[in-house]
């Protein structure tokens, strides 16, 4: 019995390694090509670990190509989208979560329902309201919808229903005001689901590709994945540079990651469980 | 108590205000516009938009090109749903037991759900060149030549189905564990008391008391196939030979690269009626196999 568990134990670990394996083994290319000088990209037999590595790609990316600027548009695109969300998403979630009011419900069905409309079916409206506003090739454009955002608003809400009632109370008798009991009671208390929606919209709207593509046509103002699909048409055969591109784009997101998986695992799983 | 009341109110609205205006704005107003532009002809330059009705619907249905993104969207789902669904079941077992160093497979496995969608589709069209990529090298040494993946109209979907795959293999079997951690530990006790064996475990309780979480894995698994995008305009821009195109690159491609709006924004209505009709189909099913305590 002990033995023919031993034996199982061994074989889960062993398929489990094989499938790491092949979900990582891409990347392991992507690192090997990055670092492969234009000639040896079409060397046959091919090179596996190239013999002369070179980080010309990657000065290339910085020097000849918009990576900084990118860098900087997709932090400041992604930083101020995530703050804005939460800002909004917080409050909303806030009064849905406390109080009763008017069309409370009816309110809440119509959110839930909207869930159900991809960005592809009104992102041509969208795309027009703010061209007239002005707002195509900005910043604001990119970030200004993500003001609402419904499974935000809901995470928020379940947690926030379950800070009892006693609390925000006893804060009204000792005289806090509405925005007082939001911001120095229910916030602190809703530290956990704001840090997890914090990473996991921070890498939605770092990753984010249709929205940016349709909105950022001016190439000084692209975000990372738009200007690595940019590039992919105009460099088609020059992989080491997508390479070291697609590297770069990806390192603030596994830094962060490293030091908050557990918001992300969170995350994942309070968004799958609804 | 009244201006405490009155002063209540106000601070709901204000603290709402962000979120409804943005619903009415970002959501509401545009699926309305949406609605009505698909009755016109608008392109953009030709100035306003002219009333055509059904015209653009009739256009598209006729096509011959909305069949074969039909055709192609069928074959990715047919081939990427059981996929995705055993693999991460399979893995969210695994994941759930107490082999050593089973954290960490969790924590590598989940990268590259991290990937942008671009970086990763970069990455494979690298991997599946057909003469310079990593897995027709591979594929040498054990003797076999593999097809030229991204620009064979008999593998392309497969290899998009390949990637799509790859990608989310790690957020559902996160999710299906999620859903395994909450079944009760003392249920496997009784079952293992009155010696039932691991494979009768797994039909007649685990599997049972995890479709709730399948179910909801099914439901985003059917609409997120309908809006493939990022990996198509990377890896095969719709090609070769139309054998990619799918509803999304289609709407982009009329959408922005033709501005032919009024046509554009039908086809992103009739994305919208398949994508509710096909969730609704599935919430009346899922009474036959989810199974809620």
């Amino acid at each position: 019995m002990n033995r023919n568990l031993k034996l199982k134990d061994k074989s889960v670990f062993l398929v489990l390694l094989i499938l790491t394996i092949l979900g990582l083994v891409p990347f392991m290319w992507m690192i090997s090509t990055s670092f492969k000088s234009t000639g040896s990209l079409m060397a046959i037999p091919i090179e596996w670990i190239p013999k002369e590595a070179t980080f010309a790609s990657y000065v290339k990316i910085f020097t000849q190509l918009p990576f900084a600027r990118s860098l900087l548009n997709s932090t400041i695109v992604s930083v101020a989208s995530t703050l804005l969300t939460i800002t909004s998403s917080s409050l909303a979630a806030f009064v849905f979560a406390k109080f009763d009011f008017k069309y409370k419900n009816i309110l809440f069905t119509l959110f839930l329902a909207s869930m159900m409309i991809p960005i592809q079916v009104t992102g041509i409206p969208i795309f027009i309201i703010l061209m007239k506003l002005g707002l195509i090739n900005s910043y604001l454009g990119v970030i200004i919808p993500t003001v609402f955002n419904v499974f935000a608003i809901f995470l928020l809400r379940q947690y926030m229903k379950n800070i009892s009632n006693d609390f925000i109370e006893a804060a009204y008798m000792d005289g806090a005001s509405f925005f007082q009991v939001y911001w120095k009671i229910v916030m602190p208390m809703s530290i956990v689901p704001v840090t997890t929606l914090l990473v996991i919209n921070f890498m939605g709207y770092w990753n984010d590709y249709f929205w940016p593509l349709i909105v950022l046509t001016n190439q000084d103002l692209m975000t990372l994945p738009v200007l690595l699909s940019r590039l992919n048409t105009q460099y088609t055969t020059e992989v080491n540079t997508l390479m070291a591109g697609s590297l770069v784009s990806m390192i603030p997101i596994l830094v962060l990651y490293s030091f908050a998986q557990k918001y992300f695992i969170r995350g994942i799983q309070e968004g799958g469980i609804k | 108590m009244k201006t405490m009341e009155k002063k209540v109110r106000f601070y709901i609205i204000l603290f709402l205000l962000p979120s409804v205006l943005g619903f009415i704005v970002f959501s509401l107003l545009p699926m309305l516009s949406a609605l009505f532009l698909s009755f016109t002809d608008w392109d953009v330059i030709g100035g306003s938009p002219n009333l055509i009705g059904l015209k653009n619907y009739i256009d598209i249905l006729k096509s011959e090109e909305f069949l074969r993104v039909i055709f192609n969207t069928m074959k990715f789902i047919s081939l990427y749903i059981p996929g995705i669904i055993t693999l991460s079941l399979g893995v969210a077992l695994m994941f759930n037991s107490n082999v050593k160093h089973v954290a960490v497979f969790r924590v590598l496995l989940f990268i590259p759900v991290l990937t942008s969608w671009i970086a990763g589709s970069l990455i494979w069209r690298s991997v599946l060149s057909g003469q310079y990529g990593m897995l027709n090298n591979l594929l040498a040494i054990i003797g076999i030549q593999g097809p030229a993946w991204l620009t064979d109209p008999k593998w392309a979907m497969i290899s998009i189905v390949i990637v799509s795959i790859w990608k989310d293999l790690g957020f559902f079997s996160l999710i299906i564990f999620g859903g395994l951690r909450g079944i009760d530990r003392t249920l496997y006790e009784a079952a293992e008391i009155d010696g039932a064996n691991g494979f009768q475990i797994l039909k007649k309780i685990t599997i049972p008391l995890v479709t709730p979480t399948l179910f909801f894995v099914l439901v985003t698994t059917m609409i997120s196939s309908f809006q493939l995008f990022s990996q198509i305009m990377v890896m095969t821009a719709g090609g070769p030979m139309g054998a990619t195109q799918v509803m999304v690159e289609r709407i982009y491609t009329y959408g922005f690269r033709y501005f032919e709006m009024g046509y554009a924004t039908a086809l992103s209505i009739l994305l919208l009626i398949v994508i509710v009709t096909i969730t609704l189909i599935q919430l009346i099913l899922q009474k036959k196999w989810v199974y809620y305590e």
